[in-house]
């Protein structure tokens, strides 16, 4: 058991994007403001804060959940992926944000980290979706500008281009 | 990079002692300890909003995340028990789902989103007994049970028994749910599952399930009273199912709300109320 005192800094040991990183929190700041706040890691955004919108989406031990609904202290010993570490390891484009970017997929980019974290965990477990189950997968995320059809359509290239990558390392 | 204090003091939950327990023993003599103040959190996706609109301040929060023991999905002869950390989306994908519980794998997509299905939990959308989410309808329309602990040991006791009104339950401050059961209908039954809601994953406005065999038909209500509502029928009662639905529709304590009128609520129950129950006979005969 291990008990975290209220209006005191704990250390927090966890991976973010793969690199090992410590910060300090309180017990009840949020894993979205930790990363935003006290790791300075901002493409992580911040909207409802109460697990409506989706914005706040990362990956926990390689699973899309809500930062603005887990604590910061949960993540102790455990990998954190953001929109930070979907890029290439050279710092270009990866294959999902290629695709939004291509297919204008968005346009503020408020709500882009949330279905880009939300769609590679998605692609993991259905690597050849239809329509329908991104609509349904996406029901989690909000966008108000794109009306969705580009972030569908960017979806599906993605999807494609990962199965194209997979068969020829296959090869 | 890091900002200044005085801006991370600006926090969405009220300051809290937050517990990590290893084990439920743990957690029992801490609940004792604590007397009512303290809260217990597993997957939060409930909780944790309830924080951040601070609708709650416990003075301690216990997460249970953490406890192994607890994350299990086991099956018996007469039920299904699921542990309390046991997550929505590891139901959704447990392999022996659709055979056994057709019902509960068509209701499960409709639970929050697919993110909020792969840290919530079963037990915890249960214990959080929101009057429109469908765990705790399929708990009652399908007798469960809850499994609830304690430093004197665990209590047993009927979803019925287990709501008590709108985000209450029977759970008392010293005790708390390690697990829920859901028993195997002997015989094969035919299911349906419709849902009202402004947007898929939303709460609903109004959750219909029924099941039906051969003898008995049950329709369950979610999201118009403040605990689901059950309606239990025999076969004969098909000819005159309007009739038994408008007398049950007004039995049910329905509520206004934002999104709703108890009027409309009532409306659905009868209209849909019959597709429901007509779609979950018609699989059977």
């Amino acid at each position: 058991m291990k008990l975290f005192k209220q209006s005191a800094k704990h250390s927090i040991k966890f991976f973010l994007n793969g690199n090992q990183v410590e910060g300090f929190a309180e017990p009840n700041l949020l894993l979205s403001d930790f990363l935003r706040k006290e790791i300075g890691a901002t493409g992580t955004h911040v909207g409802c804060e109460h697990g409506i919108c989706g914005a706040c989406t990362v990956k926990l031990d390689g699973e899309a959940i809500r930062a603005c609904l887990c604590l910061a202290i949960q993540v102790e010993g455990r990998d954190v992926v953001t929109i930070e570490g979907l890029a290439d390891t050279e710092g270009s484009l990866g294959i999902i944000q290629k695709a939004f970017h291509e297919n204008f997929a968005l346009q503020c980019g408020f709500c882009t980290p949330g279905f880009l974290t939300t769609l590679d965990h998605y692609l993991k477990i259905n690597p050849t979706p239809t329509e329908k189950e991104l609509r349904e997968v996406y029901s989690g995320n909000m966008c108000r500008c794109t009306g969705y059809d580009e972030i569908i359509r960017a979806s599906l290239e993605a999807a494609n281009e990962l199965l194209k990558i997979k068969t020829l390392n296959l090869k | 990079m890091a900002k200044k204090d005085s801006e991370l003091k600006k926090m969405k939950p009220a300051p809290f002692d937050l517990c990590v327990a290893q084990s439920v023993k743990e957690v029992v003599s801490l609940l004792k300890q604590n007397k009512g103040d303290a809260k217990i959190l597993a997957g939060g996706q409930s909780l944790m909003a309830m924080l951040n609109m601070r609708l709650v301040k416990p003075n301690l929060v216990i997460d249970i995340s953490r406890i192994k023991d607890l994350d299990y999905i086991k099956i018996t002869k007469e039920f299904v028990e699921i542990g309390a950390t046991f997550t929505q989306s590891k139901l959704e994908n447990w392999p022996k789902l659709q055979e056994i519980f057709p019902i509960i794998a068509s209701v499960l997509p409709h639970v929050g989103h697919f993110q909020t299905r792969n840290r919530g939990t079963v037990c915890g959308s249960v214990c959080h007994s929101d009057p429109s989410s469908e765990l705790p309808l399929l708990l009652a329309l399908l007798n469960g049970e809850v499994v609830l602990s304690s430093t004197s040991g665990t209590r047993i006791i009927s979803a019925k028994d287990f709501q008590t009104g709108m985000l209450s339950t029977a759970c008392e401050t010293h005790e708390f749910v390690t697990a829920i059961r859901f028993p195997i209908m002997a015989k094969k039954y035919g299911h349906a599952f419709i849902e009202i809601a402004r947007r898929h994953g939303d709460y609903a406005i109004v959750a219909l399930a029924a099941i039906a065999t051969k003898d008995s038909i049950k329709l369950g209500v979610g999201g118009v009273a403040d605990i689901p509502s059950i309606l239990e029928l025999k076969p004969g009662d098909l000819s005159n199912l309007s009739d038994a639905l408008n007398t049950f529709a007004w039995s049910l304590d329905a509520n206004d709300d934002i999104h709703a009128s108890a009027k409309y609520r009532r409306e659905i129950v009868r209209r849909l109320g019959e597709s429901t129950l007509r779609k979950a006979c018609n699989e059977i005969i």
